[in-house]
């Protein structure tokens, strides 16, 4: 941990140096990222519910997965570049420094500027949450989920990535699950067919991160008949991903060990 | 007890081959097996071979990055593929092709990263820092992002950061690949006298006989995974079959020399080449020489290490 921070400052302070590029590039995440909210918005021009919610209960979702998502693609940093690092050899001198590999992997190349979009998911949010109710456990819930969220985030990011010990070229691969699953987890799951949704709680967790947590602030029941505390199953869907996602790295790293390739 | 021991020393390595449309063999290469030898502490030693000889996988398994399939490994009393971290303390490691700075940022910065990281006390930073950056002549190039710095700049920045912990062993893979001829003159310097004033030890792989001849009493080759030769540079000249060569300048064109423990290998007007095993002495025959024929001038040829070599991979 202490070891990621200072790796992690150290990024941070030589991004500061170009304050220009780095706020123009901050600017620019914030931008995209918002065209990606209007469009759902500009859908609602149209409609009034979409999967039976309206606009600001979509909001809702899409803020919570959002900000858990950015988060977490900011503690990663250089993870989904694995494969790069093997070929480049940089990997190997890694291996040569007294921390953990997957701590430098996550220090290295740390974007402060993804906090722009950090800022929008926030925004989304926060334009949303007069629809809630807003009590101690509903607050409780909401900072559970997107606590459980990073760590859920973060683990389907090293798991696929982590892929590339075995095959150097399988980025856009992880890419799908993560980019892919942030987008999916946008929408209300009602849109989806139920074995789609099946797939998002047991094979891919990724309905802990905002579905059902969300289904609680609004103080709705599972359209698909989940048990009730799967509202509240966050924080150990996330524990099970670490166990998992502690395996495969280890093993990945085991095989590079093993190769050298 | 060795600093580093090397006993049967293995490592496979499958590779999988497509063999037609869906089947597929895979092959198993030895890149090491049965290599073993030690090193003592504050010693320098040359590891050479040609490429794919396992000069890289020997190293790899030496800082722990493999691990090996067969015999054992232990450096400073650690196994390196269980102990890496710790054993990364205690070792300097650099890659020539590579680099292990961080390239976006000033070299200013990657040796106070480091510093922090390995836990390096003040006052040993600052001597290394101030030691190894007067020597290695980087004072001006501190500030400077890594991705800025020439090749040399950038292999001198790589070794003043590996040495900042002060470790034990320097493990330098072809450290002076692509440099100038004053370039690597200087690195050579600095390299003699960081194991003369430290004793730190060495242990460096590289094409560059000249890095050999300048730093190493002690060579080991390796070819096809296995040490073919370990022992002192001289001895790699008189072993291996290799001949010192005896000219002879006569004061008149002659019939070829005719003495014991020679042959004519050339002649050319007045001036004989004689060929003599490298391991016996040039003295008798000089004197025969000289006692039996009108000589102008006469001079000694050591054997070209590089043909030795050449030998050794040969055979």
């Amino acid at each position: 941990m202490r070891a990621y921070w200072l790796i992690a400052l150290l990024w941070i302070r030589a991004a500061l140096s170009y304050p220009v590029s780095f706020w123009t590039m901050m600017v620019g995440g914030v931008l995209i990222t918002f065209l990606d909210f209007v469009s759902i918005w500009l859908m609602f021009t149209h409609i009034d519910s979409y999967g039976g919610f309206s606009l600001r209960e979509i909001g809702l979702l899409y803020g919570v997965t959002s900000i858990a998502f950015r988060i977490a693609d900011m503690l990663v940093g250089s993870v989904e570049k694995i494969g790069q690092k093997v070929r480049s050899g940089d990997l190997d001198a890694m291996m040569t420094k007294p921390v953990p590999v997957l701590v430098q992997l996550c220090a290295d190349r740390f974007e402060l500027r993804r906090l722009g979009q950090i800022g929008q998911g926030v925004a989304v949010f926060a334009w949303a949450a007069p629809i809630v109710d807003w009590n101690p456990q509903r607050l409780g819930v909401l900072v559970m989920a997107i606590v459980s969220g990073v760590v859920i985030y973060f683990c389907v990011f090293v798991t696929f990535s982590t892929i590339q010990f075995w095959t150097t070229d399988a980025s856009e691969f992880a890419n799908a699950f993560t980019y892919g699953g942030n987008t999916i987890m946008q929408y209300p799951m009602t849109i989806f067919p139920r074995e789609v949704v099946r797939s998002l709680t047991y094979l891919l967790p990724l309905t802990f991160v905002n579905w059902y947590p969300c289904l609680f602030l609004l103080g709705e029941t599972d359209p698909f008949g989940a048990p009730g505390w799967f509202r509240f199953a966050s924080p150990l869907a996330a524990l099970v991903l670490v166990g998992i996602t502690a395996l495969v790295w280890r093993q990945g790293l085991r095989r590079y060990r093993s190769t050298g390739s | 007890m060795s600093l580093i021991e090397v006993k049967d020393l293995s490592r496979e390595f499958t590779i999988r081959k497509r063999a037609g449309l869906l089947r597929r063999t895979s092959v198993v290469k030895r890149a090491v097996h049965d290599l073993t030898f030690e090193i003592d502490a504050g010693e320098m030693v040359g590891y050479i071979g040609p490429n794919g000889a396992g000069k890289s996988t020997t190293i790899k398994m030496l800082t722990g990055i493999l691990v090996p399939s067969g015999g054992s490994a232990q450096v400073a009393g650690l196994e390196p593929s269980r102990r890496r971290r710790e054993l990364a303390r205690r070792i300097g490691v650099v890659f020539g092709q590579r680099t292990s700075l961080w390239w976006d940022l000033p070299l200013r910065d990657s040796f106070e990263l480091l510093r922090r990281i390995y836990r390096i006390p003040d006052k040993t930073f600052r001597r290394n820092l101030e030691d190894h950056v007067a020597m290695l002549d980087l004072g001006d190039l501190l500030d400077t992002p890594v991705r800025q710095l020439s090749l040399g700049q950038r292999m001198r920045g790589d070794i003043a950061a590996a040495l900042l912990h002060d470790p034990e062993i320097l493990y330098l893979d072809e450290p002076t690949i692509g440099l100038d001829v004053v370039s690597k003159g200087r690195l050579r310097e600095f390299l003699r006298a960081l194991n003369h004033e430290r004793r730190t030890t060495l242990m460096l792989t590289t094409h560059d006989l000249g890095d050999i001849e300048a730093l190493c009493d002690r060579v080991i080759v390796i070819d096809d995974g296995t040490a073919v030769f370990d022992g002192p540079l001289p001895s790699l000249r008189t072993g291996g079959g290799a001949s010192r060569t005896l000219v002879v300048d006569l004061v008149d064109e002659a019939a070829p020399i005719a003495v014991e423990g020679a042959e004519v290998v050339k002649v050319e007007g007045p001036r004989q080449w004689l060929a003599f095993p490298a391991g016996s002495s040039a003295a008798p025959l000089v004197s025969q020489v000289a006692a039996g024929y009108d000589v102008a001038d006469l001079s000694i040829h050591e054997p070209d290490i590089e043909d030795v070599i050449r030998n050794l991979y040969g055979g």
